[in-house]
């Protein structure tokens, strides 16, 4: 029988939304089937979303992982609002995630997995595959374990291998569904299974199996296609945050000549940067994994003291623990970078959700007057971009900087057009090598007039032989001092020194030129306004956007352009704390709007609030 | 190999221009002045020597000698030690601590350098006090010390700091004492010749908050009687009395006849290192001082080092290159 001919429908965008138990591998499937898309050309933004527990109990709310991928034929800021596609692996994926669909939404259920007992765990009475209750929906019911299970009955795998496999199933007909290309999938699950040939066979079959379902069945009677997005000319690859911040710093190490130093200790979401720059050893890169959060910056600034690109990386519990390190870091005026990837607080708070809320310690978060430069990447692949800057400060400037990365673009990812690296920044920094004076002493916080930095004089170097710690140092020799005009001297040229630091203007979008609202943001919030930004101004609003990538010091124009709208407004993923600092830096009555969900803000919420904004002031 | 250059250097090279600001009296003088004079011996240029230390007393050490130095926070020393051991395998690192500063605040950093075995010599100078402080208890005082904050005695019994350090799977452990220069300079070249962490007590007289705390194995009248010295391959006794192992005991005894142990410190069994350490507890009746154990497990740097080194070694391309296929790996694709 000749398979039913099937139609095919052009779309600009779709989002979709793997969700399953923690154990089912929705990960991985998002994972995949975002690198199908990126090979086909689309824009992506993905959103993994997951629990901290490793295993919650099977089957309930809880455990439920999801993974949601925007993919469209333009260019895209956001990983989208609202899916336009469901897969639910069982009845907790479906119960989780049924408030965030529009309706008219397709869901794609497992329908093995709706037992009584499976419904029963998250309190459905009657099966909503049954009840009416999903009328609004396109329901498309699979029995996907079972399906699974067949396609492998000769392939000699065990039950429990079998049904393992049904997310390749799921993956399979979802890459019929929207005409991907699946060459790379294959190619993965042979690296991913290299020790059992066994599976990569049976992972190919249940793949295989799912797409001829949808090939082949008239449960799905219409196919999409979604057209390559028009993008800058190069070479391109999809990147999450922490891995593009990894490289950065691979990166800062190579341009700058240095040995790289990371103390890390594992903290959710930040381990997987520690993860992967233990790959690259050969690149001088050394990782060591600290007893504690402590002595993991502890480590990174000894590594510093004696001449490597010393940096330590962690989330807010581990910045808080830190900071007393940090204070030295500043008193010694060594270069440091620290990664704080800021996570829903305070205490253990959500380890996997995401906030902005790191922002008021990262900038005052320290006894005595202790400034530091911070910094915060605006999208996964800029963390690449925010890595070399960080390095940059650090290392020209002789200051500890904090990059504020956060959970939203730290796991989540975006295509990233490969750079030149010739084009990368030179970091080469110098050593001193010869005394600083006339007499021939050599005075170690004698500064460079131009950045203010003090000689970087490792241990080895001959005759520069000298004594640096945390107790006042004598301006110029270092030595212990409690002198009061002196210690006045050294806090205030601290503080100068930090606000020196040239940075870029920050750059304003306002194409119609006659904004009266700017919006203002920083970080990772970038995606969400832009696009709502960009949606107001398609419906005719005129709004501006400027975003600080650059929060100490603050770009030398921000007053100014400040100054330029009627109404400044501060979105932000905690209560207010960089609107609180604008407030009291240029006396502009800047505007709070706040989320502390644990998710990133969506478009449609900030669309909404600017709208309002703009239409009555 | 590189011939070796006489440097000449002498006591004098190793004393810094600061001016030494401990109280009149206090052990740390003759401590600063016994790794002076010991340094030249080491036939390493100052400028490959680094003293770090925490916060405490004893901490002031590195300003007052004339080689790279940094003066760290409260108990962290170890933990900044190791992370520029680690990553400069060319320099001699020392820590310089106290018993508040490794034994309390800094406790965790103490036991994973030693742990790790990293190739630092720790000198943790062991007045069972808190000096800077004014004169709080400390891990190591005995109980029921009374003190500004323990008016009633303190509750908490005391560290023993070497039984510690060998739970620690230190690989070099040794005791010695402020006041007699020969014995400690003999500790500290043992510990300076030891691939890996050394971790050397010294018992150090605070004269203004804790005077007198070593004196029954310091004051000549009695000190014979309460010394033990150890002495590699030698028979280990005190006086007329020795030191035995009784058969059916875990431990080791000081008593009048039998036969006494064999001091042998490269003993693997950290068992028998233990045993000498728990001759002596805060009463100081029996106590040895020389070194308890020296055993050789590579060194946390050299591992690390290693790594790298082997990694390096595989590279090809200058580093631009291994750049440049490093961000092209993975799935990429290319828009025309």
């Amino acid at each position: 029988m000749a398979a039913p001919a099937k139609r095919v429908e052009q779309l600009d965008r779709v989002v979709i939304r793997f969700a399953g138990d923690s154990g089912d591998g929705m990960q991985l499937t998002g994972d995949r089937f975002t690198s199908e898309t990126a090979q086909l050309g689309n824009d992506i933004s993905t959103l993994p979303n997951f629990p901290a527990e490793i295993r919650a109990p099977a089957g309930t709310l809880p455990g439920v992982s999801s993974f949601q991928v925007h993919f469209a034929d333009y260019d895209i800021l956001t990983p989208g609002d609202a899916p336009n596609v469901l897969v639910a692996m069982n009845p907790a994926a479906l119960k989780a995630n049924l408030a965030d669909l529009p309706a008219g939404a397709d869901i794609i259920v497992n329908t093995d997995e709706f037992t009584r007992r499976n419904l029963a765990k998250v309190g459905y009475a009657e099966s909503p595959l049954e009840d009416g209750s999903l009328a609004e929906f396109a329901v498309h019911p699979v029995a996907l374990t079972s399906l699974t299970l067949g396609a492998l009955a000769e392939s000699g795998v065990s039950k429990k291998d079998g049904e393992r496999a049904k997310n390749m199933f799921a993956l399979g007909l979802l890459s019929w569904m929207y005409s991907r290309p699946f060459e790379s999938t294959l190619r993965f699950l042979e690296r991913k299974f290299a020790k059992r040939p066994d599976l990569v066979a049976a992972n190919k079959i249940a793949f295989q199996a799912g797409w001829n379902y949808g090939e082949t069945t008239e449960a799905f009677s219409v196919r999409y296609e979604i057209k390559p997005a028009k993008m800058q000319p190069g070479t391109y690859r999809n990147i999450t945050g922490n891995q593009a911040l990894a490289l950065g710093l691979v990166a800062a190490a190579v341009r700058s000549r240095l040995p790289l130093f990371l103390g890390a200790y594992p903290i959710t979401p930040a381990s997987d940067i520690l993860h992967e720059l233990s790959k690259h050893k050969r690149f001088g890169v050394t990782t060591m994994q600290a007893e504690d959060e402590i002595a993991a910056i502890g480590a990174a600034l000894g590594a510093a003291y004696g001449g490597a690109l010393g940096v330590t990386t962690t989330s807010g519990p581990g910045v808080a623990l830190k900071g007393e390190t940090i204070s030295l870091a500043i008193a010694l005026e060594l270069p440091l970078v620290i990664v704080d990837v800021q996570r829903a607080g305070p205490s253990t708070g959500m380890p996997t959700k995401t906030e902005q809320a790191d922002l008021n310690m990262a900038l005052f978060g320290r006894h005595g007057e202790a400034p530091l430069a911070v910094i915060a990447p605006k999208s996964p692949s800029d963390c690449f971009h925010a890595a070399l800057e960080a390095a940059r400060i650090a290392l020209t400037y002789r200051t500890p900087v904090i990059l504020l990365s956060d959970n939203y673009v730290a796991n989540g990812s975006e295509p990233w057009l490969l750079p030149s690296v010739d084009e990368l920044p030179d970091l080469r920094v110098e050593f001193a090598t010869a005394p600083n004076t006339e007499d021939g002493r050599f005075l170690p916080y004698l500064r460079d007039p131009e950045t203010m930095a003090r000689p970087w004089a490792v241990p080895g170097t001959p005759g520069l032989e000298h004594r640096i710690g945390g107790l006042e140092k004598a301006d110029k020799t270092g030595d212990i001092s409690y002198d009061p005009a002196n210690h006045e001297f050294m806090v205030r040229t601290r503080q100068a020194r930090i606000e020196a630091i040239p940075v870029p203007d920050v750059d304003v979008e306002d194409p119609d030129e006659n904004a009266q609202v700017l919006v203002l943001g920083w970080g990772s919030t970038y995606g969400p306004i832009g696009a709502a930004c960009r949606a107001l101004r398609q419906r005719g609003l005129t709004i501006a956007q400027a975003h600080l990538r650059h929060l100490s010091p603050l770009p030398a124009n921000l007053g100014e352009v400040l100054a330029g709208y009627e109404k400044v407004v501060v979105p932000e993923m905690n209560l207010g704390q960089l609107a609180a600092v604008i407030r009291a830096r240029y006396l502009v009555d800047a505007v709070p709007f706040n989320q502390v969900s644990g998710l990133p803000f969506t478009a449609a919420t900030l669309e909404s609030m600017l709208e309002d904004v703009v239409k009555n002031g | 190999m590189a011939e070796t250059i006489a440097l000449k250097l002498t006591a004098k090279d190793f004393k810094s221009d600061q001016e030494v600001r401990w109280c009149p009296g206090c052990g740390d003088y003759a401590i600063l002045a016994a790794v002076q004079q010991f340094m030249p011996e080491l036939e390493i240029p100052r400028e490959n020597i680094v003293f770090v230390s925490g916060i405490g007393c004893s901490s002031r050490f590195p300003y007052y000698m004339n080689t790279y130095g940094m003066h760290s926070i409260h108990g962290r020393a170890p933990a900044i030690a190791t992370g520029l051991s680690a990553s400069r395998p060319d320099l001699s690192v020392w820590v310089v601590t106290g018993d508040g500063d490794a034994l309390s605040i800094g406790g965790n950093h103490l036991i994973h350098a030693l742990r790790r075995n990293v190739n630092l010599k720790i000198l943790l100078f062991n007045n069972r006090i808190y000096g800077l402080t004014k004169g709080q208890y400390s891990p190591t005082s005995e109980i029921g010390k009374i003190t500004k904050s323990t008016p009633a005695g303190s509750a908490d019994s005391p560290f023993n700091p070497l039984s510690l350090a060998l739970g620690a799977e230190a690989t070099f452990v040794a005791r010695t004492i402020d006041s007699d220069r020969k014995h400690l300079q003999s500790v500290l070249r043992a510990a300076a010749e030891h691939e890996g962490s050394a971790f050397v007590e010294i018992y150090q007289n605070c004269n203004i908050f804790n005077d007198g705390a070593f004196d029954l194995v310091k004051d000549p009248a009695t000190r014979d009687e309460h010394l033990i010295r150890l002495e590699q391959g030698q028979p280990i006794t005190i006086g007329k009395y020795n030191v035995v192992h009784p058969e059916g005991s875990f431990g080791l005894k000081v008593q009048e006849g039998g036969t006494p142990i064999v001091h042998d410190a490269t003993v693997s069994d950290p068992a028998y290192a233990f045993a000498l350490t728990r001759l002596s507890g805060s009463d100081l009746n029996t106590t040895p001082i020389g070194v308890f154990r020296n055993v050789r497990r590579p060194s946390y740097d050299e591992i690390v080092r290693k790594q790298v080194l082997d990694a390096e070694a595989q590279a090809t391309g200058t580093p631009e290159e291994m750049l440049d296929g490093l961000l092209n790996a993975g799935d990429t694709w290319t828009i025309l």
